[in-house]
């Protein structure tokens, strides 16, 4: 309630013009505020008679402290940049599902880095990721450590429902709104109170459409969105608008996205990219990988030279898959010479 | 012994999210029961009973849940001690969207899911917007920018929450959250005396009290019209 004091002399005017935010609050909080702009805040809710508290179940206690916390809240949003400032994500060692410690040296990955993390199922890439998340200090099963920037992290992470560390992108997630692909950015774009919203949702619509095989309008529902548009869309919002620093990927599935570009969208808006894979295009293009088992990390892994020249020659054989998959798309008949063709635009 | 209590709208994932951050509290030696209320009636006490914790079910019947609750909590609050609980957790039926029988100086969480559509905060009254902790469930299933957006939609009704994102399915966040419930210093003994946060609903009218024929002659009590023309119409 930093703001209590300064907020209880201001009229309502005063407080749209500082905060314009305020107008979805009082409008999400079924306070009418047509004709009391001259009115305190102590004024307008006095003037709220008894059975309209009743009836919208009201409590003018409690708003008068909420207006004040989200004043702050928003304030506080607002003045951050866009990456919330971590730079530099440090996990450090505890123990696996026997209570053995785990034997690895801390480890650090930095902004527009790719991690990927591999184990069998049940490993405990899942707590992994929920340790990170929670910004563990010791006080998880896995009795971890996570620093951000080299600091104990700060309690928002854990708590604020804006400023949550990790995004999470996974294979069965979906659009439930019925709005087009426009609106629905500008739903996304104004929740995160972003300025210069048109050329943010332009930006995204066009990223997005440079991961999909088939480019889509702003005007489609995003309902009507195929799985490989789908996911473009939700990257490129994910990589574009989300405040989180970390995005979580649970494998990308190939139909009708470029994956190498999705990453490099994800890296190029400085995030820290962790990827939970199997698939040996996705699990080579990070830098390190991280391998789990019994519910420990066993070692982390730098992509060898080696390695990389084998990406290479695998994202030549996604890119013969993907000219193919754009043949058959568009009626042609696939020939044994199509096995050695590059797909040159895909 | 603590106790928490647990609201949220119906199918909103309560259940699970409870059953996952009990075997969270579990792993910390500690003894959890819960009550469920409900209206006409629940087969959730049977998934408490498989997964070893002490249940006890209370349907509202002909009353509304939320009335039945306050009415009973005492004695709910009294088999908790003798079953020797760390922690009570009572869960609600949820049913109105408006009432929530939350006491003050309690623990109070309300369960939201994902797929219940944006505008789904703000049309819930005193139940999410005198929560201490605002858990939303089912985010696995929805894309991230639908995640903040609902999530910056619940914090703006109850700014002062804590805002868990919770799967009731895998579990995911459910450990996070069972750090949360339980102060070894705090002791519930009684409620005698304690206040709800917020008044329920008023009622008593002639349906209240069995009246099934249609007619303004058969409305009697607190009965109110709908302003077919007056504000707030289009």
């Amino acid at each position: 309630m930093k703001n209590g004091k300064r907020l209880k002399a201001r009229k309502i005017s005063q407080l749209l013009e500082l905060y314009p935010f305020l107008t979805t609050f009082f409008e999400d909080n079924l306070i009418n505020i047509e004709g009391k702009a001259d009115l305190t805040i102590s004024e307008l809710l006095s003037t709220i008679d008894e059975d309209e508290l009743e009836d919208k179940a009201l409590d003018v206690e409690k708003l008068t402290t909420n207006i004040s916390d989200y004043i702050d809240q928003m304030i506080e949003f607002l003045g951050e940049d866009g990456n919330n400032g971590v730079a530099k994500l440090t996990i450090l060692p505890g123990r696996n599902k026997t209570g053995e410690d785990e034997n690895f040296d801390p480890i650090e990955i930095n902004k527009s880095e790719i991690i990927s993390i591999v184990g069998p199922t049940g490993s405990g890439k899942s707590r992994l990721l929920a340790d990170i998340e929670w910004t563990a200090q010791e006080d998880t099963p896995t009795m971890r450590k996570i620093l951000i920037n080299d600091e104990l992290p700060d309690k928002k992470w854990r708590f604020s429902s804006s400023n949550k560390l990790v995004a999470q992108l996974s294979q069965n997630m979906n659009f439930v709104m019925d709005l087009t692909v426009k609106e629905f950015l500008e739903l996304h774009a104004k929740s995160r109170m972003v300025e210069e919203e048109q050329s943010v949702i332009d930006k995204i619509i066009n990223e997005a459409n440079k991961l999909a095989g088939e480019k889509f309008d702003p005007d489609t529902p995003v309902t009507s969105l195929s799985g490989g548009q789908s996911r473009a869309l939700m990257i490129a919002d994910t990589a574009i608008l989300s405040s989180s620093p970390i995005v979580l990927i649970d494998e990308i599935e190939n139909a009708g996205i470029d994956r190498k570009k999705a990453l490099q969208l994800l890296v190029g808006e400085e995030k820290i990219v962790l990827m939970a894979t199997h698939d040996p295009l996705l699990a080579l293009m990070g830098d390190k990988r991280i391998v789990i088992n019994n519910g420990g990390i066993k070692k982390l892994i730098k992509t060898s030279d080696e390695e990389k020249d084998i990406l290479s020659g695998l994202e030549k054989m996604d890119s013969v898959v993907q000219g193919m998959r754009k043949k058959l798309r568009y009626g042609e008949l696939l020939s044994s010479e199509d096995l050695m063709k590059e797909n040159k635009n895909a | 012994m603590n106790l928490v209590t647990f609201s949220g709208p119906p199918s909103s994932g309560k259940t699970s999210v409870i059953l996952k951050t009990i075997k969270a509290l579990k792993e910390r030696g500690l003894k959890v029961g819960v009550v469920k209320f409900d209206a006409l009636s629940t087969d959730d006490d049977i998934l408490y009973e498989k997964a070893g914790v002490p249940v006890r079910k209370g349907l509202s019947g002909a009353l509304c849940p939320d009335h039945y609750f306050v009415s009973n909590i005492e004695e709910v609050v009294e088999w908790g001690k003798g079953e020797g609980l760390d922690l009570l957790i009572t869960e609600s039926a949820g049913l109105c969207n408006r009432c929530s029988p939350y006491i003050k100086e309690i623990k109070a969480i309300c369960v939201l899911d994902n797929l219940s559509g944006i505008n789904t905060p703000k049309k819930i009254g005193p139940m999410l917007k005198m929560a201490d902790i605002a858990i939303i469930t089912k985010g696995d299933i929805v894309s991230q920018a639908e995640r903040e957006v609902f999530a910056s939609r619940v914090n703006m009704v109850n700014p002062g929450a804590i805002v868990m994102h919770v799967n009731g399915l895998n579990g995911q966040g459910a450990f996070e959250l069972s750090t949360l419930l339980y102060e070894k210093e705090e002791k519930i003994d009684s409620l005698k005396g304690k206040k709800l946060r917020f008044s329920m609903p008023a009622a008593l009218c002639s349906y209240c009290l069995g009246e099934t024929r249609i007619g303004e002659s058969y409305q009697m009590g607190n009965v109110r019209k709908i302003d077919m023309n007056g504000k707030g119409q289009k």
